[in-house]
């Protein structure tokens, strides 16, 4: 019996020893796992490999570094896709303390992809006023951003002459830590017709089905384990594939953690 | 006055972007952009408020020898070692943005690791908690702890490995029961945000303007 | 530099992290640089993207009645900030008017439009769907009705006009299982979501060591 006292007073600093240590050993260790793709993150996928070569998108950053680690890799694997097909990317966002940090990604894919500034993406910005700034792009988007992030006018770019408005845009996707997929879905995908798929964290996922089922934006990539399906699909496999092994094994744990509180519980509940 | 005029503002600008809706062109349409634009730039200062009230206080905290005043040094300097680096970089590259810049070198060497790292410490309250408050006393709370397992198990590798039906149970969970419960909620909520909304424009809620 | 950079994150990192043993004084140290390195990020924010492309750069960019017109937010951000004199505070309602009316305004159509009418038709599903084979059918009916269910007594749940008796009671018990099996699903995304954020930290902290 005094084992099932202990299973239900654990020192939480054991807690947390153990949970440092079944996500880093697999780190270290680097083994993979086989990664099963959603229909959620196919579709996502399908959306922009469907889009004709050429096509503008727009890539909003509404993510900052407390939700780098689940968002930064499906940001990656986004530009690649993008830049394989010949998209023109559009990067803008909502949330001023996380765009500098997708600015590093952004730079680093463009290198890799050889894409070139002003002809096939594009650096907005940002603009603070949020809900404003969406609702105003769709009537024109030099009313918000007559100039990149660096002050040179975007009339100045090739890939932007022709762009204006929603009208010119193919795709929305969000990058969302919050609720700003939301906010996009309400207040443009409604109002102006355009298409969308929302890239979210763990927390924010489960909210955004009633969006796809109503065929609001049309996939949902959700948490790294949406992530890790997305790069699987793009053929880059790595933050989030190789972070699958600790949160598998994290997880398991964690429901372990909850079985021995029970346990413990209805134990001494049953002694009283 | 001091309460009148604001209450009209209110009217005049929810009345605009509403009928706006309705006719988007000139010049409801026209107006509206232009509301919007301006509202860009308000928000903009809006975002300064607290900066005074930060200084103020943390400089007091020092005058006063208040427990703990050494950290306002800290925070004192970090706030002006950011301003200096920001403005020097907007000086030098036309852009505080620029990669290279120590704005950004501060900002990615300083304000990511922090900021990461004070969400990272999540992970290990979250277990904490979850092993401490997660008790099956009643229906509901087993219902819930088994819908946790899960969607825990289902929506990473091992879930799969373990058995074909945990990932497959985990996506008719997400997409069904759990995305009914979440339209109820959010039905729910939006239909209170839109009665909110209207109760703003008409001036029967004038809690903001304390 | 880079190097050094590397080292000044990976030591913030780890004085974060040592609030697990307890709190000290280096995780006092991180904290208040974090608060006030942030606060003089937004000043620098607000003027790279606000302030000067927006009002300034404009101001000289335009002509006429578009130039001059410009005064107008720039008044308004200048008596946002009278909220910092208390005699004065007052004269700050006016923007802080304008800034809701305009969020309420756009909110009223948007949550109607983007929301309530695209989700409620989303809901109103075929009790029976006939699929190509017979278990396809049966299964998407019953999710249908699943669907159906779950929300109108989800939505019943949170109606507290009248007491929960009889009907009321049973639709509302329905709910209160859908919502149980909502927050369950939530709480599992919530903890993935928890652990990729350590994830990530171990990574960056493993790289600059060089276990990774």
């Amino acid at each position: 019996m005094k084992l099932f006292d202990r299973l239900a007073a654990i020192d939480r600093r054991i807690i947390y020893l153990s949970v440092g240590l079944v996500v880093a050993i697999p780190l270290i260790l680097k083994f993979k796992m086989p990664i099963r793709v959603s229909q959620e993150v196919r579709s996502a996928y399908e959306t922009v490999e469907n889009l004709p070569s050429g096509s503008v998108v727009l890539a909003s950053i509404d993510y900052d570094a407390t939700s780098a680690p689940e968002l930064t890799p499906m940001f990656r694997s986004f530009l690649r896709q993008c830049f394989r097909n010949e998209l023109k990317v559009i990067y803008t966002g909502h949330l001023a303390i996380g765009l500098p940090l997708a600015q590093f990604d952004l730079d680093m894919i463009t290198e890799e992809c050889n894409a070139v500034y002003g002809e096939d993406y594009i650096n907005l910005g940002y603009r603070p006023g949020f809900v404003a700034v969406m609702i105003g792009f769709g009537r024109e988007i030099r009313d918000f951003f007559a100039v990149d992030y660096k002050g040179v006018p975007i009339d100045s770019f090739p890939m932007m002459k022709n762009v204006h408005n929603y009208n010119d845009i193919a795709l929305i996707v969000d990058f969302g830590h919050g609720i700003t997929p939301d906010y996009w879905v309400q207040y443009v995908v409604s109002r102006f017709g355009v298409k969308m798929f929302a890239c979210a964290t763990g927390v924010m996922a489960p909210s955004l089905y009633p969006y796809l089922q109503a065929g609001q934006i049309t996939g949902l990539i959700g948490g790294l384990q949406g992530a890790a399906e997305y790069e699987t699909l793009v053929g880059n496999p790595e933050t989030g594939t190789f972070g699958m092994p600790a949160q598998s094994i994290a997880h398991i744990l964690i429901i372990v953690f909850i079985i021995f509180g029970n346990i413990g519980y209805f134990i001494s509940r049953r002694k009283k | 006055m001091k309460r009148e005029i604001p209450i009209v503002i209110t009217f005049l600008t929810g009345v605009i972007c509403v009928i706006a809706f309705f006719v988007p062109h000139a010049p409801v349409g026209g107006l509206q952009q232009r509301f919007l634009i301006w509202y860009s730039i308000v928000a903009g200062f809006t975002m300064i408020i607290g900066l005074d009230s930060l200084i103020k206080y943390n400089i007091k905290k020092i005058s006063q020898r208040k427990k703990g005043w050494p950290y306002s040094y800290v925070l004192l300097f970090g706030l002006v070692l950011t301003l200096v680096t920001g403005f020097q970089s907007w000086f030098r590259y036309n852009t505080p943005f620029e990669l290279q810049s120590s704005f950004m070198y501060t900002y990615i060497h300083i304000i990511v690791p922090l900021q990461a790292t004070m969400f990272a410490l999540l992970a290990f309250f979250i277990s904490s908690a979850a092993y401490r408050a997660f008790r099956a006393r009643t229906f509901e709370a087993t219902l819930l702890l088994i819908a946790a397992a899960i969607v825990m198990l289902g929506r990473v590798p091992i879930g799969a490995m373990i058995s074909d039906k945990i990932p497959a149970l985990s996506d008719w969970l997400l997409n069904v029961p759990q995305l009914a419960a979440k339209r109820g909620i959010y039905i729910g909520a939006t239909l209170g945000g839109i009665a909110m909304s209207l109760r703003i424009i008409l001036g029967i809620e004038r809690t903001y303007l304390t | 530099m880079n190097l050094i950079g590397t080292w000044i994150a990976a030591g913030l990192t780890i004085a974060i992290l040592s609030f697990l043993y307890r709190d000290n004084p280096l995780y006092k140290f991180a904290e208040h640089l974090y608060v006030g390195v942030s606060a003089g990020y937004w000043v620098i924010y607000i003027w790279a993207f606000d302030v000067k492309p927006m009002l300034i750069d404009e101001f000289f960019r335009q002509a006429g009645m578009e130039k001059w017109i410009l005064i107008i937010p720039a008044i308004f951000g200048i008596m946002m900030m009278m909220r910092w004199f208390p005699n004065i505070a007052w004269i700050s309602r006016w923007p802080i008017s304008f800034t809701v009316g305009i969020a309420a305004g756009l909110a009223l159509t948007a949550q109607v439009q983007g929301y309530i009418i695209p989700q409620i038709q989303a809901t109103l599903l075929p009790l029976i769907s006939i699929g190509t084979k017979a278990s396809e059918t049966i299964v998407q009916s019953f999710n249908n009705i699943m669907i159906i269910v779950g929300v109108f007594c989800a939505i019943l749940y949170f109606y507290f006009s009248r007491e929960h008796k009889g009907a009321l009671k049973v639709g509302s018990r329905i709910g209160i299982v859908f919502l149980m099996i909502g927050f369950g699903a939530s709480f599992g995304y919530t903890v993935m979501a928890r652990i990729s954020l350590l994830i990530g930290r171990l990574m960056f902290l493993f790289g600059v060591f060089g276990l990774r």
